[in-house]
Formats: C-alpha cells, structure tokens, sequence
C-alpha cells in the first residue's frame, strides 16, 4: 500500500494515548496541563495547516471554529450532560466517557458547519481579502456568542466537568494527524496541493478547486472544534474573549513556524510554542515582543519555516518506508 | 581557527544568557533587606494581568498588593516568616488563569493566591484553588458568582447586587430621579451585572428606565448612543463602567450639550477619569469604598505611600490589592499555620478589618459587607457626600 | 429628525478619521498589491508623538492655541513619515518578490511588535490628550456642533485635496500610479521603484500620524492599543470604497463611521463590530472592487 507510509507515526501516536492511561496520577498538575495544551495545540496547528499549508488558503478566523465547538460540547456535557448521563444509565466511567466522546463530536460537527459558512465565501476570494473575510467571521463568531444568553455570553461559561485527560487528548491528536495526512496522501487528496501550488492550472487541468478549497476549510473546522471541546473540559472556563484574532494568530504562527504543508514540522512546532511560553515566563514583559520579533525575523530569514528540513527528507525517506513495510 | 572563534562567541553568549537567567530571579526578593531577621519564607502566590488589554487595571491592583506585601515584610513579616509575592502574569487572556495558577500552586507551593480584577479571569482561577485547598482572594471581582465557587474562594470588594442597589437608592433619594437611562459596557461582565441589579431595584421602587444603551469596553466613539439617551429625555444616566471609558463618555456628554446627571460605581475611581474627562466631570457621582476625606488616618497614609512609590494616585483596584493582602497576612497570623484550611477557618471568621477601604467583614457567602460611600467631582477633585450601609 | 441629523453629524466626523486611515491602506495597498497591518500601529505612534511633542512643545510655546496645534501635528507627521519608511526598508522590503502570505504574516508581525513595545515604553494605562480646547456650537435650536468636529472634518478635506493634488499633478504622484499600473513597466520607463515605494510608505505613515492627532482630538485618551479597531474598520472602509482608489478610500470611511453610529444609536452598540465586518463580507461577495474600484483581469 503506498498511501500509508504515514501509519507508523498514527501508530507512535497511539501509543503514547495509551501510555497516558498508565501515566501516574501523580505527575505535577501543571506539567500534566502543559501537556494537554500541547495536544490541543497539536489539533489545532496540524488542521490549520491542511487549510494555509496544503490547500494554500488563508484563514485568520481558526479560533472562530475552535469556540463553536468548545461552546457546543461544553453545552452538552453542562447543560443537557446530566440527563443524558441517566439515559446513558448512570454516572460511571464509561458512560461519562460515552458523552464527552458524543459532545466533543457534536462540537466538531457544529464547528465543521461554521467551516462551511467561512468556506463559501472563499470560492471568490483569495489571499488577502479571504484572511480579513476569516477575521471578519471570527470575530462575528465572537460577537454571536458574547449575546447569547444560553452559554453565559460575556460573563463566560463555567463547565461543570473537566473531562480532558491525556488518553482523550492524544488519541484525538492522533486522529487529527492520521485523518489529515491520509487525506492529503489520498490521489484525491493530491488535489489540496494542486489548488495550492496553483488554482488556475489546477482549474484547467480539470480539478473542482471550490470543492476542495470547501472541503479543507470543513475538514480543518472540525478538528479545530475538537480542540475547541478538549479545550473546553480542560480549563473549565470559556470565555468569547479567550477566542479572539489573538488565538488565530498563536495557531497560525504555529503553522508557519512549521512551515506550511510539513506535518511534522508543524507538529514540533506546536509543541516548542507551547512550552516556550512557558519557560519565557519570568521575562513576562519582554515575552511577547520578542514573539513577535521572531515572527518577523523568521518570515524574512526563514519563510519555509524553521523544520523545513523534514520536508525533503521526509520525501526522500517515504518511498524507502513504504517498500520496507510492504503490503500485507 | 574560524570555527574556534565561533564556538568561542557561542560559549560568550550562553554564559551571559545564563548570567541573565540567573539575575532575573533574585530580583524579585531584593526586598529582604534584613538578612536574618526571617526565619524561612511564606510563599503567596499572585495573578494580574500585568500585560495585555486590562493592564492598566493589572498594574494598578498588582502595585497595591506588593506595597502591602513590602510593609508587612518591613514590620516583621508572618509568623517570624518573610512574606514573599510570587506574581504571575496572565496577558489579561483566557485560558492563562488556568495555567499559570496551577503553577504558582503545584510548582511554587504557594499557600494562598490572590487576584483577579476580572471576575472571568477569577472565575477560571477560583475552581482550581478550591480542587486543591488553597485559600484564594480576589481583590476586586464583584461577580457573586465568583465565591459561589466553594469554600475556600473569597473577596474584599462588595458584590454587583449591593453596589447595584445602592446606586438605585441613590438616584431615588439623593437625585430624586424616577426616569434613568442605562449605558452599559457589555463586554464586562461588571457593567452587566451592576447594571441588572439596578435597574431591578430601581422599578422595585417605582422608577423608570427610559433608555437601555451599550458599549464595548476600548470603544471610544460614544456619541451614538449618547445621542440617542439623550432623545429619550432622562433625569439621569447610570453608568456602570471603567474610568477608561466613562472619561471619554462624560467629555462626549459634554460635547453634545448633556446637562442631566451622570452617575456610575467603583470602576469610575481614578484620577485618570479627571485627567480624560476635563472639566466634563464635574458635579458627577460614584460609589466606591472609601474617602480619604472620611476619619481614616490609614486610607491617608495609603495615597500618601502609593504616590511616592508608584508617581501616581492609586485608584479602587490598587487599594483593594493593598487590602487583600492585609487581611490574607491578618488570617494566617491569625492561624498561626500556612496550612491551607486554618488559613481558610481563619478568612472566614474576619471581623471588622480595618483596611483602606473601610471596615471588612467576611459574612457566610464568603463576600464583604461594609457600607459604600458617594463621591462626587468637583474642582478637578473627589469630594464625599453620603455613606450608605449595606 | 434632530435626533437623526445628530446621529448623521457624529458619523460623519468618525468617518473622517477612519478614511484618513483608509487613505494609507489605500495607497500602499495601491503600490504594493498587500495589507500593511502595521498601519494602524503607525497611528497609535502618530497621536503618541503629539502628546510627547505637545509636552515638550508647552515650554516653548502656549499650549492650547493654534500654532502649538500645527507644530505638534507637522513634527508628528515627519516623526511617523519617517517610521514608515523605516518599517519598509527593513521588513517588508526584503519580502518584495515572496508570496503574498509572508508579506501578510510579516505585517501582522510588525503590528505586534509596534503593540508589545507600545504597551512597555509608553505604558499600558491610558493617557489624556488635549490638544485644543473645545467649545459647543448650537444650530437650529437642537443640533449639537462642536469646534473639535470641525477641527478634525477641515483638517481631513486639507488633506485629502493635497493628497489628491500630489498623486495627480506631481512627478512622484504620476510614478506612483505607474508603479501601481505595473511594477516591470514602471521600471522599464526609468522609474525608480524603491524612491517610489518608500515615498507612498512615508506619505502614507504621515497620514496616519494625522489621523492619529485627530482621533485624540475627538477623543482624548490615548493607549498602545488604540489603533487595533479604527484599523480595522479603516481597512473595511478601504475595501468598501474600492482598494486603491483614494476618493473611494474617503467615501468608504464616511460610509462606515455613518453605519456604524446608526447602527449603535437605534439598534444596539453589541452589533456594531459585527455589522462592519458583515459589510466587509458582503461587498467582497458582490461587488469585490468596491465602489469605485478598478476591475482587475486575471492573467495566467
């Protein structure tokens, strides 16, 4: 099978879900939530990159789809979760499980229909005017939420379960990755990158460019709305300003640090831009200009992003992984 | 030889790096200026937003709690202890609370947090301190919600419902107006909640709203709806917001020749409000929690201290970060313990603090009860009027 | 109807401001075919260097008068000229011929920068900027003008017409409607495009700086972060009016500060963020030009 070279890395990822079932409780709470945030920063930056990196579209409004799915599970598993846990017969592990797996898929769906909102309009528009068009809807994602009475609006949204733990959050950061690299490795999936590298011969050579440019911006939705639920049942607050144009900024500087289209790269991205924060945090207020310092530098030194070396060896190793493993 | 120069330059840079790593802890405790004096520390763990949208708010309270923090440490600290303040930043951004309180909690092992002025931020904050047993005070977040949390949450400002019905009491018999408008900051859940708890009182009593307006909080244009409150004919306007914006909108009233009214609650508290607002301010009126004016030799000697360290008048935030810090200190010396539940027994039974900003008493709900008193403007300067008691 | 026409005097003088920070979208979205998001970072800079200057400048002269008004908005404007020449030569001139998206992500970067240090040399808490003293005009019994009103909509068609008198009687204003004809061409013809390109990006900082002066003028209180929501609507105003056009640019900015005040007066304030992006969605769906914006062809 030469579509799934990428199954080894589905595979390590798994496994690192099921190691985090055996991970001791007592492993200090704040590295234990540093780690989370690093899986829903994975989410979020690999499902990004299939919409700026491979598809070459460029959305602003990523945080947007992460708050209609934080907001969706969130309502579910506070709101409507006690009943449900009765229907699901009583409040054990497994049927609490069986709901917070129901509500973060509820919180994609939603989000991945927002994802189709956001994607029509990018039939017509391209580079500039589609990521202030991404701005625009975000912040109207915002503003919906902030006056809507149901989930809090501006006075935020406690959530009564914190459900996120590391076997949830890995194993949906694995499918993320799994989902996405196998898409783009699909002969259908060739079509994201055509678009990419360019839309009118892409165009011409017969290629439905809408339907892909559509399909990435719903596909790249609802994984953000995962995160967006993960998110949610792992700080136990929401806010509308916690997904503000800042959010969409960090994941997509997570993408572009990357560099757009490397999976890998930005997956390790992710990762440093989660903990580096973090260990900056003595120089608080220098923290965030030389954020935005690197950013600048790296866009100018750098624009293929700091791991791009993956890129051509990942090419030259694929072919080499697929042969050694054949096919069953 | 190149390379050699390099790896040189190299070594040069990560050794002055280190050298700035190093440096930057140990300025944080550059106030123990006794050596020996303490025996061991007493950690208390601090998060403001120091940076970001709400800073100015952050710093204020921030600087308030370390002036106390600072004090203490110079009579004696707790216990034989130094008292140290450990102070996370949270970037005023959702989602930070979380993080950096675990931290302070299961990394420095602080003993007990303060913060938030934001009620959403303390909110976030307040779950995790109570899942852990860590006493938290929040010096100006006046969600009730916020100490509804659990039992070891509490707060030293007064709670929307109160401050809203003391407004609403005010307007009736001090201004002896029936028709109010509204202008609401909906992007704090402050202005909302102060806002609900007036306009209920204020139909309780028979009065009216004839105008419901709102704004984001770091607008600017207020015109609008002032324009429109202004077509509706009321005999005042409450303005539940910050000095930030209530500056702009009362020079805005002003502009569009306003002559009704204007009245808010503690967020208006700030020399800033004069200094944006210019003479607009004049004759206006709030409620907040203190007046130096009043018999209170230690509200005095608070402005006095906070302006020769900082250069500039505290405002309700920064006094109500000097307090908490008081009455946390005031618990634990009570406990004789740094352990989180004596601390806790100790907050809960606070009884006639005597702070900067009155009189505290922590009642069953884990709030304060103590009265507010009404300022008014004039001649560029706050001037009191009333007290009203809870 | 005297409420309306009060309504339609305050959108007309919030309009103003944002069209004159349309006009630096405008002109170097003209030349450069992208978004500089760093522009609305140069107006906070702008009304910055009118308070320090109108600090420094009250030893010298009497604050409050006309000629301490002019000096303060003339050193601002070269202050801020200055910056924006600096912010293309070192960011964004080394990303000429890299694809759209890093020129973006760069000025998104650069807007940050300006922010963060903003927020560390100036400091986060909001400072009071009075500039000239302001007095209350009456007409027609009701209708409320005032002097600051008028200040910022005179100073705002000033500078509209010299803009428009450079870009279509000088020399440079001829190179730079060359330039963003075609770039190759322009060369071709002897133009020197860097000359061109730093001279639209100085022109354009200058305007901000401006705008800066009069935003504080109208209201106030200035901080690091002032510039983020006039940017943005300024830049709907620019797309509205039809990016590279400078008197859609104008148009575009009254239009939005006029839509935006009614909206806040008679439906509620809450919407009114939303409804300006709303517009901005629905103009680049219908008509992606704008109002008085060229059609482009698509060559392959």
């Amino acid at each position: 099978m030469p579509h799934r070279p990428k199954s080894t890395l589905f595979a390590a990822v798994l496994i690192i879900a099921a190691l985090a079932l055996v991970v001791p409780q007592s492993i200090n709470q704040y590295y234990l939530f540093i780690l989370y945030d690093i899986g829903i920063n994975i989410i979020l930056a690999v499902s990004l990159n299939l919409i700026n990196g491979y598809t070459g579209q460029f959305s602003l409004g990523h945080a947007g789809f992460m708050a209609v799915g934080g907001y969706t599970s969130a309502y579910i598993t506070t709101v409507l979760g006690p009943k449900l846990l009765l229907l699901l017969g009583g409040a054990g592990t497994a049927s609490s499980s069986l709901l917070f797996l129901g509500s973060l898929l509820a919180g994609g769906f939603t989000a991945a229909l927002a994802g189709l909102l956001v994607g029509l309009p990018s039939l017509r528009l391209r580079g500039d005017y589609l990521a202030i068009v991404t701005l625009g809807f975000g912040e109207i994602i915002r503003v919906v939420i902030q006056s809507m009475d149901a989930v809090g609006g501006q006075r935020g949204f406690s959530v009564a379960q914190t459900y996120t733990n590391l076997f949830w959050t890995f194993s949906m950061a694995a499918l993320t990755i799994y989902t996405i690299v196998a898409l783009v490795r699909s002969s259908y999936g060739r079509g994201f990158i055509a678009v990419h590298d360019d839309e009118i011969a892409a165009e011409a050579m017969g290629i439905n460019t809408t339907q892909y440019k559509v399909t990435a911006f719903v596909t790249g939705a609802f994984f953000a709305g995962l995160a967006g639920g993960l998110y949610a049942h792992s700080k136990g607050f929401l806010t509308p300003g916690g997904f503000d144009f800042m959010k969409s900024i960090e994941i997509v500087v997570m993408v572009i640090l990357g560099g757009m289209g490397n999976t890998l790269g930005v997956i390790l991205a992710a990762i440093l831009l989660t903990i580096l924060p973090e260990a900056l945090r003595s120089f608080e207020k220098y923290r965030m200009i030389l954020y935005s310092l690197m950013l600048v530098i790296l866009m100018i030194t750098r624009p293929q992003g700091l791991f791009a070396w993956n890129w051509k060896w990942r090419r030259r190793a694929s072919p080499a992984t697929s042969n050694k493993k054949g096919s069953p | 030889m190149k390379t050699r120069v390099q790896a040189l330059c190299g070594v040069t840079t990560l050794i002055l790096v280190t050298l700035l790593l190093g440096c930057n802890k140990p300025a944080e405790t550059s106030q123990s200026n006794t050596p020996g004096k303490f025996q061991g520390v007493i950690k208390i763990g601090e998060f403001a937003s120091l940076t970001g949208k709400e800073a100015a708010f952050g710093i204020s309270s921030h600087n308030g709690t370390q002036l106390a923090i600072d004090e203490l440490n110079a009579a004696g600290g707790a216990l034989g202890k130094e008292l140290k303040l450990l102070t996370e930043d949270d970037q005023s951004k959702a989602g930070e609370p979380a993080t950096v309180v675990r931290k302070l909690i299961t990394r420095e092992n602080v003993i007990a947090i303060l913060g938030e002025v934001a009620s959403s931020r303390s909110l976030e904050a307040a779950p995790i301190c109570q899942q852990n047993k860590i006493p938290m005070i929040s010096p100006s977040s006046t969600n009730p919600r916020v100490t509804e949390i659990g039992d070891y949450i509490f707060r030293v400002c007064f709670i929307d419902p109160f401050q809203g019905t003391v407004m609403a009491n005010f307007a009736k018999n001090t201004l002896k107006a029936k028709n109010i408008a509204i202008l609401t900051d909906v992007k704090a859940d402050y202005s909302m909640g102060l806002a609900k708890f007036f306009k209920e009182r204020l139909i309780a009593d028979g009065g009216k709203v004839v105008a419901e307006q709102s704004y984001s909080g770091g607008d600017k244009d207020f015109k609008a709806q002032l324009t429109s409150i202004k077509a509706s004919n009321p005999e005042g306007l409450f303005i539940p917001g910050y000095y930030t914006e209530v500056g702009l909108i009362l020079g805005q009233a002003k502009e569009l020749g306003i002559k009704f009214p204007m009245f808010g609650g503690d967020g208006w508290e700030s020399t800033k409000l004069m200094e944006i607002a210019g003479p607009a301010a004049e004759g206006m009126y709030f409620s907040t929690h203190y007046s130096p004016e009043l018999d209170a030799p230690l509200a005095k000697t608070f402005v006095q201290k906070y302006q020769a360290k900082f250069k500039e008048a505290p405002d309700a935030m920064a006094a109500l970060g000097y307090d908490s810090a008081l009455i946390l200190v005031e618990a634990i010396k009570k406990a004789g313990s740094t352990e989180g539940a004596k601390i806790r027994d100790a907050l809960a039974s606070t009884k006639d603090f005597v702070g900067v900003t009155g009189t505290t008493t922590i009642d069953a709900q884990r709030n304060v009860s103590k009265p507010a008193v009404i300022l008014t403007i004039k001649e560029g300067k706050f001037k009191y009027v009333e007290t009203i008691a809870p | 109807m005297l409420e309306f026409l009060q309504q339609l005097i305050n959108g007309l003088a919030l309009g103003s401001i944002y069209a004159l920070i349309a006009l630096g979208y405008t002109m170097v979205y003209g030349v450069l075919r992208f978004i500089n998001f760093a522009h609305s970072d140069v107006f906070m800079v702008g009304a910055f260097c009118g308070y320090y200057a109108s600090k420094v400048g009250s030893r010298f002269l009497a604050s409050g008068t006309v000629t301490a008004a002019i000096v303060v908005f003339l050193m601002s404007m070269v202050v801020c000229a200055l910056l924006g020449i600096l912010i293309e030569r070192l960011a964004y001139r080394p990303l000429r011929e890299r694809s759209k998206l890093t020129v973006l992500i760069t000025a998104i970067g650069v807007s940050l920068l300006m922010e963060f240090t903003g927020q560390l040399v100036f400091g986060a808490d909001p400072k009071s900027f009075r500039l000239l003293p302001s007095k209350n005009l009456q007409i027609f019994g009701g209708l409320v003008f005032n002097t600051n009103q008028v200040v910022v909509l005179g100073v705002t068609v000033l500078l509209l017409v010299v803009l428009q008198m450079i870009v279509l009687k000088t020399k440079m204003g001829t190179a730079m409607r060359a330039v963003s004809y075609n770039h190759r061409a322009a060369a071709l013809m002897g133009i020197n495009i860097d000359v061109v390109i730093s001279f639209t990006f100085g022109l354009g900082s200058a305007l901000a700086a401006a705008a800066g002066i009069l935003y504080a003028i109208s209201y106030p209180s200035i901080d690091p972060l002032m510039g983020v929501m006039p940017g943005l609507k300024a830049f709907v105003a620019a797309v509205l009016g039809g990016v590279g056009s400078i008197p859609g640019a104008a148009i575009g900015g009254v239009l939005i500060g006029i839509i935006e005040t009614l909206v806040s007066g008679y439906v509620s304030s809450t919407y009114r963020d939303a409804i300006a992006f709303g517009v901005l969605i629905l103009i680049l769906l219908f008509k992606p030009t704008g109002l008085l914006g060229q059609p482009t062809v698509e060559k392959v």
